[in-house]
């Protein structure tokens, strides 16, 4: 069990209940009354602002309907889905999306981890201009970010063309190569993230441990990946499963640098494209429909297969 | 730590600070080149200029970008208002009260939080439509508060969670009444949390771009990130490159500035809330 669970467990919020419910119901009612009367609204809210979409998004997904013409509104049922599902587009931007979420994922996981450890040794004056200078990319807007890595890489304005020797070739044109800056500028601008929930990883790593594996000769790599790693598995499994839920969304980077242009679609543009461009209401409430259920896959697997129990990972108490 | 390793970290500090600006100080280099020089592919501009920032605040980009600028401001300061007064009242009953369905609370914000903004685009678009509120500003409010309300009653249930709530029960035993045990004791040790969750809400707000594009169209009710992606050149084979890196400072420069005068808050409301709950 890992610190952070520990430390939740002895929490104040945690064994109060029980002390409560021993003072008698009437009491305990009204304070649940109260509880509920603080809490409900901003619950109400939550739900009412993501429960109405996802319900209309299903029932619209349903219907053959063009915002152009909304005369011919029609029941089909499932047949939106079954087009799109046919569809290589939608193969081909659910593969990007995947190959975007798994490479910036896995890649952020180790730049943000060297980061946190720079972080945490680094001391004196240094390390609070350190600690300073990573926030910078996170108050970034990600449109901002967006179009410094696009004129970087612009043909006709970037300085990367140069730098790299790779003279007239359109990074934006080819799908790998735009692919690879829509990667870039996604780790550039979440890195700080992952690497400040490491930082807090770190620093509940017992420090005597490390020490006692150091007299027992371990080698740093080896106290690395048998003490340090397995002891901050809890914020590990948090900054990675949020991760991967905040890339596989990916829309930002994608509209500003190619608008899904040479073969670089991801499943929330062509959400975008059928809603908003092409004003198909059926067919883009289809693909949000199928965005949501891949985002509840990867919730489950998390859970599931790695076993992140969120709310405890989280603390909630 | 041996003097080698010690310059081992420097170095490696030194290149995270790097790594955090460079971007940063390229988009800036670049708002400050000539239309003319927005082609000489270098990092920095030969003959700066400010003539991007005279477009954008006075020339033909005015009519665009202010309009813009003041949605985002109003739309961002209200959506971060509501949702931590409402995060609050909730935070507040999750950290002190025991009541059936917190857990609930907590669960379906972080359903929220996960939850694929683009999928509420498209019935949100069409209901707008039909009910006026497509392009305005209410419009935009209301599904910001989807971005905000989720972390805000997670990173301040967090900082709640941490305040001795019996040191109010101790005031009062001293003499003070129940108000003013909760107004001298709880409301000081409280404030610097809802103070972090605000600033963590509001930069969520200001980064939004998917309502921003999909629920307005003019400059009504348009923020600035959408605005930006809306921007035109003088004409039309003149890509607008200069003006969007002018207006792309200007809404770096409020957040950047509130990121490192707050730095040490912002880092502790982010890990607290996302690892410690």
């Amino acid at each position: 069990m890992s610190q952070v669970e520990t430390r939740s467990a002895g929490d104040l919020s945690v064994s109060r209940p029980a002390k409560r419910r021993a003072r008698g119901s009437d009491k305990a009612r009204a304070e649940a009354r109260l509880g509920w009367y603080l809490a409900g609204p901003a619950f109400v809210i939550l739900v009412a602002v993501t429960g109405y979409p996802i319900l209309q998004a299903l029932y619209e997904s349903l219907f053959s309907y063009r915002l152009t013409a909304p005369g011919d509104r029609e029941f089909v049922g499932l047949k939106n889905y079954g087009v799109i599902l046919t569809d290589s587009l939608w193969w081909k931007a659910l593969g990007n999306t995947a190959m975007i979420t798994v490479v910036t994922v896995a890649v952020e996981l180790v730049i943000g981890f060297a980061l946190a450890m720079v972080m945490h040794k680094v001391l004196g004056w240094l390390r609070p201009i350190v600690r300073t200078a990573i926030l910078v990319p996170y108050a970034v807007i990600t449109v901002v970010s967006a179009y410094a890595w696009q004129y970087a890489f612009g043909l006709t304005t970037g300085f990367m063309n140069v730098v790299l020797g790779l003279d007239d070739f359109d990074v934006f044109a080819n799908k790998w190569s735009a692919l690879a800056v829509i990667c870039l500028s996604e780790i550039w601008k979440t890195t700080p993230f992952i690497s400040l929930l490491l930082l807090a990883g770190l620093a509940q790593v017992p420090s005597d441990m490390t020490e006692a594996a150091k007299v027992d000769g371990a080698t740093a790599w080896e106290r690395l990946w048998k003490v340090t790693l397995p002891n901050m598995k809890a914020s590990i499994m948090v900054a990675l499963l949020f991760r991967a839920l905040d890339a596989f969304r990916i829309f930002d980077n994608v509209y500003i640098m190619t608008k899904g242009a040479a073969g670089t679609e991801t499943v929330s543009s062509l959400a975008y494209n059928q809603t908003i461009s092409r004003l198909e209401i059926g067919l883009g409430s289809a693909v949000s429909v199928l965005l949501f259920v891949c985002v509840l896959a990867i919730c489950f697997i998390a859970i599931k297969v790695f076993k992140v129990d969120l709310a405890r990972a989280r603390g909630e108490g | 730590m041996s003097a080698k390793e010690k310059t081992g970290w420097y170095v490696g500090a030194l290149l995270i600070v790097l790594y955090a600006i460079v971007p940063v100080v390229y988009i800036v280099s670049m708002s400050l080149k000539s239309e003319a020089a927005l082609s000489e592919k270098t990092f920095f501009p030969t003959n700066a200029t400010w003539a991007n920032y005279q477009g954008i605040f006075a020339g033909d980009g005015a009519d665009l970008f202010l309009p813009a600028l003041r949605n985002s401001i109003i739309t961002c300061l209200v959506a971060t208002f509501i949702a931590v007064v409402l995060a609050m009242f909730a935070a507040y009953a999750i950290a002190r009260l025991d009541f059936p369905g917190k857990r609930v609370v907590l669960t379906s914000a972080l359903a929220v939080a996960v939850f694929p903004v683009i999928t509420m685009v498209t019935p949100l678009f069409n209901l707008w439509r039909q009910i006026g509120l497509y392009d305005t500003i209410p419009g935009l409010i209301i599904p910001y508060l989807a971005l905000t309300l989720p972390i805000s009653i997670w990173t301040m249930s967090a900082f709640f969670r941490g305040i001795p709530w019996d040191m109010e029960q101790a005031a009062q035993v001293d003499g003070a009444t129940s108000w003013q045990a909760f107004r001298k004791v709880i409301v000081p040790l409280a404030a610097p949390g809802v103070f972090t969750t605000a600033i963590i809400a509001f930069f969520i707000a200001w980064n939004d771009f998917v309502f921003g594009i999909s629920l307005t169209s003019t400059s009504d009710a348009q923020p600035v990130p959408a605005a930006l992606s809306s921007f035109t050149g003088s004409s039309y084979f003149v890509q607008p490159t200069g003006a969007i890196s002018a207006a792309a400072v200007i809404v770096t420069i409020p957040v950047v500035v509130l990121a490192l005068v707050f730095q040490r808050r912002i880092v502790a409301g982010l890990t607290n809330g996302a690892v410690k709950g």
